[in-house]
């Protein structure tokens, strides 16, 4: 029985080059395997150099080089040539013309003749515009790299990686875990984008155990993907223990300051949160709001405030970087998270981490386990206005909920929710076992 | 003989900084003093040295006979005390040869008309105390901000006595009328109304280099012969236009130049009309009939109203803001602070923050520096918090509380967590 299991994970971001929560908990997760002792392989798309090298083990798909003309990749190609993931169908003439095409079709491939040696994909690694057709060039690569590597169990990070990690396992025969960190509901609300949703749905169905990020996220998947709640763990994100770097107030320094940050998206509710400004002001004229971030909402917001006439008194500072995010954190008084549908939500934990109260929606994962918060529904612009205000004016239940929700959040450990992953792995990999033998 | 009056617009706004909210109490310097350096400089040199320089020179060629007016808003000369005596210079010489008349308006270019009739009176002060000082003349003629003209702000007008205003001949306020009559104030027939033959101007200031146009390329002598075509008994031709248009809006190889080199002789030798300068209009030619203009015009856009200014959220929300600090500013004596006072309520600040995407939102762009009108608001508003934290900071203001209603305590305590009590 392999009690230290060797798993090979698949992402899309890995710190520092990060550009949301997935990379974050990526690290945190990976970072608390290694401590149980669990030997981790992480591929992403593409390395930047400025990744800790020295303390994971990390595969960047650019850097792989793809070799088709081993029979063995010839076979596995028949193998998964079922699985069409990218519906462009790009005709080519020679090999090279068909490296030269951004857009392919893994149909295609097992057609390449047989002077086609092997190849390395060019990756963008962010979620630009090829998106998709990434997506199949790292699956591709995952086929590579499944052949040549040594391990127990395959472990993936949302869609992106879905259809690598399908191939993952169709090539080497181990079992496969899929960690849901959202879904294509959180990310759209009901205009889904079809192809996101099949292949998420495909990947929740190839594997063989489902790890989700809150009991909402595992509801999603039962109630709108049709997936066994049977197979399905959830294991909440924990936070990677930093010290709490408090910086000193410099921007309207005795003011009282309440924050959102986050993306500007339907899913995080800022409507909610500039109605609730209003409100708010109504009744403590001289709060300031700091609506920090970007996102398709960002325009509307800002005209919503000036339609409210509390652009003096609510403020847009744009995308932050980490030193000024902490800046931010360190000059305000209450956070606020109103999201409409979070699958977990991780940054009312770094609020709570540098002593900054926060109020948060009951539509949020991360609802489910912090005690030392103030939950209300997103929807409910008194609560959210009323519980802003009592924050603000009674010090004392502050300061109580800060320290209260640090002490929280320092115990919230990797370490513990990684053991819970391990435990997964190692069920995974024995019932897999039992069954072969 | 007939009139015709040229007055040219010469202004350019102090531009703010990239300023972001991590500047709010730290930095109260708003301005980007490189950015004003450079434009004042290059607009030095396409257009107000040589077109100072041409006019001079035809008005020497033609003895007193050819004249114009300027008016200058003092954010205007200030740049040019800053960056350009040059420029400054050259207006006091075309002072000097009594052929041009310099016209009142606010020092800031502001649309305080319409919100502080206070501060629009102080700053029209301001402003003719600066034109004193440097061209040694007391205005005589009025112009608002933009042309920016209704009943209540010519009344304002005349009030501080003027007896000469100049605003637009926007087609929606004439209707059959022609603006080529002297008019006036319909409640104050002393005080006379110049107003814009929009036609013949955007001529010369929008269409002139436009190869599109039927006209193109535009003669004087064409010109002067389409001025000259004018009904019999009109008396007038109001030809107001940015002095920018010569050089800077129309290139010097569109011809401007050339075509404004050649019109002064073609109107005096061939044609049955005299420049005047609008005062000397006013004194000369009678009033025909009072005009009553209720909604509030403007020389801008296709509308001729408010709305590259003023009327979207952000504009208004903006525009009230400022001027929400009035009271607090007049109660402190504080010169940087009533510097910066004045430079932020200039009118450009709002017209960078205009919405309006039809053809319109062509000229805005070109005069404006921001790549969206959304950014121009966002910078601005992180201006106007730190500008209202200094001014409460230096009135001792202290922060305002109400009363907190009951049931907004009762809901509280409903969500606070288990083991946290409300005393």
């Amino acid at each position: 029985m392999a009690l230290q299991p060797k798993v090979l994970m698949f992402g899309w971001e890995f710190p520092p080059e990060i550009s949301g929560g997935l990379g974050t908990a990526c690290y945190g997760l990976v970072s608390g395997l290694i401590e149980n002792g669990v030997d981790v392989t992480f591929v992403v798309p593409k390395l930047y150099g400025t990744e800790e090298t020295d303390k994971f083990r990390l595969v960047g798909a650019s850097d792989v080089e793809v070799n088709f003309s081993t029979s063995k990749f010839q076979r596995n190609l028949e193998k998964v040539n079922y699985m069409q993931i990218h519906s462009h169908i790009v005709p080519y003439a020679s090999p090279q013309e068909f490296m030269d095409r951004e857009e392919f079709d893994v149909h295609s491939i097992s057609k390449v003749d047989s002077n086609f040696t092997s190849a390395k994909f060019k990756f963008g690694g962010r979620y630009g515009k090829s998106l998709l057709s990434e997506v199949s060039k790292y699956a591709l690569v995952a086929m590579q790299v499944a052949q040549d590597q040594e391990f127990d169990v395959i472990h993936a990070h949302d869609w992106l990686t879905f259809p690598a990690a399908i191939m993952a396992k169709e090539v080497s025969g181990k079992p496969l875990v899929v960690h849901v960190h959202a879904t294509e509901f959180d990310r759209s609300g009901e205009s889904v984008n079809q192809e996101v949703y099949e292949l998420e749905k495909k990947g929740c169905e190839a594997a063989d155990r489902i790890i989700c990020v809150s009991r909402l996220t595992r509801r999603i998947l039962i109630n709108r993907y049709g997936i066994d709640g049977a197979k399905i763990s959830v294991v909440h994100n924990a936070v990677v223990p930093r010290p709490a770097k408090i910086y000193p107030k410099r921007n309207l320094v005795d003011k009282k300051i309440v924050t959102f940050l986050g993306r500007i998206t339907f899913q995080k509710g800022p409507d909610y949160f500039v109605d609730a400004a209003r409100k708010v002001l109504d009744v403590m004229p001289d709060t300031h709001f700091v609506m920090a971030g970007n996102g398709d909402m960002f325009l509307k917001c800002v005209e919503r405030a000036a339609e409210l006439r509390i652009s003096n008194r609510f403020h847009f500072t744009g995308f932050l970087n980490y030193f000024e995010t902490n800046n931010l954190l360190g000059m305000t008084d209450v956070y606020v998270m109103p999201s409409v549908s979070e699958p977990f939500g991780i940054t009312p934990l770094e609020a709570m981490r540098t002593g900054v109260p926060v109020v948060i929606s009951k539509q949020s994962g991360v609802a489910e386990v912090l005690k030392n918060s103030i939950k209300v529904d997103f929807w409910d612009l008194n609560a959210l206005s009323d519980t802003i205000i009592g924050l603000l004016k009674n010090e004392k239940i502050s300061r109580q909920l800060a320290a209260d929700g640090t002490h929280e959040v320092n115990e919230m450990k990797w370490e513990y929710a990684s053991l819970k992953v391990r435990e997964i792995y190692n069920k995974t990999i024995n019932r897999r076992r039992s069954v072969r033998n | 003989m007939k009139k015709i009056c040229f007055y040219f617009q010469v202004h350019q706004p102090f531009r703010l900084k990239n300023y972001r909210f991590f500047d709010i109490s730290v930095d109260n310097q708003y301005f980007d003093d490189k950015k004003n350096h450079d434009i004042m400089r290059k607009v030095a040199h396409k257009c107000y040295l040589p077109m100072n320089q041409l006019l001079l020179e035809q008005i020497q060629a033609h003895n007193g006979n050819f004249k114009v007016a300027f008016s200058i808003s003092g954010v205007c000369i200030e740049q040019f005390e800053l960056y350009a005596h040059d420029v400054l210079d050259s207006f006091k010489r075309l002072a000097a040869t009594g052929c041009v008349e310099f016209i009142a308006e606010t020092y800031g270019h502001s649309l305080s008309a319409l919100k502080s009739p206070e501060e629009f009176k102080k700053q029209v002060a301001m402003q003719t105390a600066k034109i004193k000082e440097h061209f040694g003349q007391t205005p005589k003629t009025f112009r608002n901000t933009e042309l920016v003209y209704n009943n209540y702000v010519g009344s304002l007008v005349h009030e501080m006595g003027y007896k000469t205003m100049i605003t637009e001949g926007a087609d929606h306020i004439m209707g059959w009328r022609s603006p080529n009559f002297l008019y006036n104030h319909c409640q104050h027939p002393d005080l006379k109304l110049l107003l814009k033959n929009y036609k013949l101007s955007d001529d010369i200031a929008f269409r002139f280099s436009q190869r599109s146009w039927e006209s193109w390329p535009l003669k004087a002598e064409t010109f002067s012969h389409w001025i000259n075509s004018t009904p019999w008994n009109q008396e007038i031709v109001n030809l107001f236009m940015d002095y920018e248009t010569f050089g800077e809006h129309q290139w010097e190889d569109s011809g401007i130049f050339d075509f404004m080199r050649e019109l002064p002789n073609q109107i005096i030798n061939h044609s049955q009309f005299d420049f005047v300068t609008p005062a000397e209009a006013a004194k000369e030619l009678k009033p025909i009939s009072g005009i009553d203009i209720h909604s509030t015009i403007s020389w801008a856009d296709a509308e001729r109203d408010l709305t590259a200014w003023l009327g979207n959220p952000m504009q208004d929300d903006a525009f009230d803001s400022i001027y929400s600090l009035e009271y607090l500013i007049n109660k402190i004596d504080d010169q940087k602070i009533k510097d910066d006072w004045v430079k932020l309520q200039t009118s450009d600040h709002f017209y960078y923050m205009c919405t309006k995407f039809w053809s319109d939102g062509d000229v805005h762009k070109y005069f404006s520096h921001y790549d969206s009108p959304y950014e121009a608001f966002l910078n601005y508003m992180n201006v106007l918090t730190d500008f209202e934290e200094r001014v409460r900071n230096i009135a001792g203001v202290d922060e305002e509380y109400r009363e907190v209603h009951p049931g907004i305590l009762e809901n509280f305590k409903k969500f606070l967590p288990e083991g946290v009590e409300l005393n």
